[in-house]
């Protein structure tokens, strides 16, 4: 099955970079959630938390405060402000 | 001890001190570009995902923005000078300030009035010594810019552009600052940050990843969330951040690398002193005795001919 390569990033580092199942993160709109061979999104991600699902099940959460959130062919980048694991 | 050899051993005392003051600030600025480079380079991330979403979105949406439409006619122009604090750099502020000067004279050529803004105390001074006016300055953060410092100076400039051009408004933006390139070659170098001119992303990750740069050929076609101008509106503002702090990340490397530099050309001239010195010193001594010994020679000379004669 496909895979997301996920990518978090803050302004001054890398925070989380790995395989994932589902990403969810929180958007102005409202939560939104990612799977494998998601139609490409840029969007505007508000002040809250992204879980990720590795591809190890485990689950990572990021508090990640402003910034943007694309998906595209799988790959999934989070470019917050202020990123940081919980 | 003669006044002579007195007055060298003093300059060798004194050049010696020195010389391990020199050879202190190489080794600190050494160890400070390795961790420059290493911010600047953990910084790419984002700026790369930054310029790539930010390109997605110009290429693709025929949004117009008001960070991205060109100006009618521009009447002044912003200049955000990206100097040290402190000096102790060889050539650094001093290449740094003529490039400044050039852009300012070229702007004026063009018929637009100069806002300055400055980074650094170099910079603030160099122009309130010249009775010019500064908008605004920042000093403090060259040597260890932070996110929150390219934040501030990002919505000073943003404000100013967003003013009309009656209330001290700007309709154009640069930035000068010296790109570092590798730690003997750093290059000041003038950008326009707004009106924005979208560029590559590994042209402003200086030496990081290029992986962007294969898979920039074709974007595909986005969604956005919640809508393309939310999105334009609140990504713009993040790039010009993103690119004000590599340019302080950049700077502050050069910054070091150039203190490096000098520092150890410092160091080696300091050595080349006490080496004059302590030959000179040398020459002082055996002159001394070689009067000395003429002296006594000379005594015993006139007391054996005195003693002759008797």
């Amino acid at each position: 099955m496909a895979v997301l390569d996920v990518n978090v990033v803050a302004a001054d580092r890398q925070v989380w970079v790995g395989e994932a199942k589902r990403v969810i993160a929180r958007t102005s709109d409202g939560e939104i959630g990612i799977l494998p061979g998601h139609e490409p999104v840029l969007g505007v991600v508000a002040d809250g938390e992204a879980r990720i699902l590795t591809s190890n099940e485990e689950t990572i959460r990021v508090q990640a405060d402003g910034g943007f959130l694309s998906v595209e062919n799988n790959r999934v980048i989070i470019a917050a402000d202020q990123a940081e694991l919980l | 001890m003669g006044a002579q050899q007195r007055v060298f051993k003093q300059k060798i005392r004194s050049t010696s001190s020195l010389r391990k003051i020199f050879k202190a600030m190489e080794l600190i600025a050494a160890s400070r570009i390795q961790k420059a480079i290493v911010r600047s380079q953990s910084a790419s991330p984002y700026a790369n995902a930054l310029t790539r979403a930010v390109s997605a979105v110009a290429s693709e949406s025929n949004v117009d923005h008001v960070l991205t439409t060109e100006p009618e006619s521009v009447t002044r122009a912003a200049v955000l000078v990206v100097g040290p604090d402190r000096g102790f750099a060889g050539a650094y502020s001093a290449n740094l300030l003529r490039e400044a000067e050039e852009l300012n004279r070229l702007l004026r050529s063009e018929g637009k009035d100069v806002a300055l803004f400055t980074v650094g105390g170099k910079a603030e001074n160099y122009y309130t010594f010249r009775d010019r006016e500064i908008e605004q300055s920042w000093t403090g953060i060259s040597e260890m810019p932070t996110p929150e410092n390219a934040r501030e100076i990002g919505e000073a400039l943003l404000q100013s552009f967003n003013a009309e051009s009656a209330e001290n408004g700007v309709d154009e933006i640069y930035i000068v600052f010296t790109k570092f390139v590798s730690s003997v070659k750093h290059d000041p170098e003038y950008r326009r940050l707004l009106p924005l001119e979208v560029v590559d992303a590994d042209e402003i990750a200086s030496g990081g990843a290029s992986e962007s740069a294969k898979d920039s050929a074709a974007f595909p076609l986005y969604e956005f969330e919640p809508s393309a101008e939310a999105v334009l509106d609140s990504l713009l503002p993040r790039y010009i951040d993103s690119r004000i702090l590599s340019a302080l990340l950049s700077a502050s490397a050069s910054e070091q690398a150039s203190r490096q530099a000098a520092m150890h050309t410092a160091t080696e001239n300091a050595d080349d002193l006490i080496k004059t010195y302590t030959r000179l010193a040398n020459t002082a001594r055996q002159a001394e005795i070689t009067q000395e010994l003429t002296e006594i020679v000379g005594g015993a000379d006139a007391l054996a001919a005195s003693s002759a004669g008797d």
